[in-house]
């Protein structure tokens, strides 16, 4: 199908976008990379008064380091993050994670604050959201506030954003130097949507964890922060038994649903075979050593 | 019918001008206003793969974009592929190796494979298999399509050197 009719708006910038959302009051969407809008203007699940186009405004795409964070303006797009030095150096958890968001050609459009913005929990970015603890920057006629990760995130494609908050950044901590990480996903085919995905970091000392963060995907209406299963590791080390007390604190952390693509069990089993796989390989220890 | 727009771009080094309503896809904008069928349309969300096209040299799908937000930019289509009646080396590559069934996928293919070979020149079979797999062949005739690949690489390495 095509789009049903909206008002276009392609501001140049983020105060006149900010002022167009508090126009429309909830009645228009706002577009980034739209690859998730689009599919849903095509098939009209959703009919928007007005669009507003992020796409002229410059100053929402960049990366740049501010202070021990990686500052990644909302429009930055996928494509650019992932070729990105500043990442692959300070955040490459972020980097590994962005090769699973889709396929190259969707990476071209696709942007970070639109993924998180969208919180869609099968998502790759809201969950390294949640493991690295980052956060973003809402602008509205009121002015600017810093939302934590775990501000964000309400329910299935819903953020605590209000109807004329518009997301301008994301900012992530950057990962401690040394840190192991790996994203572990499972889909029924490249660049599908995840059915379970697991960030993880480990910063290892000697052959003790002094920090864990783990994050899943896939498993709930929102990113799941998997604070007990980092305990574990934190507390009792990274050797076989702990990796496995870990992955099965995990499956019991997560509240998936049933859906088409897999049930709530399946889902929990992922969980716990995805963190294990995860912090083996953050933590580069071999399967079975 | 709604508010028109114009829409000013460089399609396949020329340039082109069209008026249509803002919530024209690019692809259908390509088909109808600029008559470029080269490009086809699939499923309408992202998923297939066979309405990609270069955008600004990047590959993208045309059925996830507006015509209007194409204001500007630089698009290139299976149609700006062969040059004076030449066939482009990863055209010849699919004639050789059997990468055409139906031709449906054909275009949004070459164009994704050009931005992945651009991106990764010397890539294993592993990798060409997951790069396409961005496009749906509805033939599943990848086996003729990943050898093209194969084949292709080093003629581009070559001629891009």
């Amino acid at each position: 199908m095509k789009p049903p009719r909206f008002a276009y708006h392609a501001p140049a910038t983020v105060e006149e976008a900010v002022a167009l959302l508090a126009r429309y009051g909830g009645e228009a969407k706002v577009l980034a990379g739209g690859q998730s809008l689009m599919p849903l203007l095509n098939f009209r699940l959703t009919r928007p008064a007005a669009l507003i186009d992020l796409n002229r405004i410059p100053a929402l795409a960049g990366i740049r380091e501010h202070d021990g964070q990686v500052r990644l303006g909302a429009m930055t797009r996928q494509r650019a993050v992932e070729f990105s030095p500043v990442v692959a150096r300070a955040l490459p958890l972020l980097r590994e994670a962005t090769r699973w968001v889709g396929h190259l050609p969707i990476r071209t459009r696709g942007t970070i604050g639109g993924s998180i913005a969208h919180a869609d929990p099968s998502a790759e970015y809201p969950a390294v959201l949640a493991a690295l603890e980052g956060e973003v920057v809402a602008r509205s006629p009121r002015g600017e506030r810093v939302v934590p990760w775990h501000a964000l995130f309400r329910t299935y494609l819903t953020t605590s954003l209000a109807p004329d908050e518009l997301l301008t950044e994301v900012r992530l901590p950057a990962m401690p130097a040394g840190a192991g990480f790996a994203f572990e996903e499972f889909a029924r085919r490249h660049g599908d949507f995840a059915i379970v995905g697991i960030a993880a970091m480990v910063v290892r000392d000697g052959p003790r964890c002094r920090k864990a963060r783990l994050a899943a995907s896939g498993a709930g209406p929102v990113p799941v922060r998997l604070r007990g299963a980092e305990e574990i590791l934190e507390r009792e080390g990274l050797g076989p038994d702990a990796i496995q007390a870990a992955a099965r604190r995990a499956a019991e952390l997560v509240q998936p649903d049933s859906d088409i693509h897999a049930s709530a069990d399946y889902r929990r089993h992922l969980a716990a075979v995805l963190t294990a796989r995860a912090v083996r390989r953050a933590a580069g220890v071999q399967a079975g050593s | 019918m709604g508010e028109l727009v114009t829409v000013r771009l460089t399609v396949n080094g020329t340039p082109r001008e069209g008026r249509c309503e803002p919530r024209k896809l690019l692809v259908d904008f390509l088909r109808e206003d600029l008559g470029l069928t080269g490009t086809h349309v699939g499923c309408e969300h992202g998923i297939c793969g066979a309405c990609t096209v270069l955008l600004d040299g990047q590959a993208a799908r045309s059925c996830l974009m507006l015509a209007v937000q194409a204001e500007g930019s630089e698009i290139v289509t299976v149609e700006g592929l062969a040059r004076n009646g030449q066939l482009h080396p990863l055209q010849e590559a699919f004639r050789e190796h059997h990468g055409l069934q139906c031709g449906f996928c054909t275009p949004g293919m070459l164009m994704t494979i050009l931005d992945f070979l651009r991106v990764n020149p010397d890539p294993t079979e592993a990798e060409i298999r997951e790069g396409i797999s961005a496009v749906l062949c509805r033939c599943t005739g990848y086996q003729g399509i990943v050898n093209a690949v194969k084949a292709a690489a080093p003629v581009l390495r070559q001629r891009g050197a």
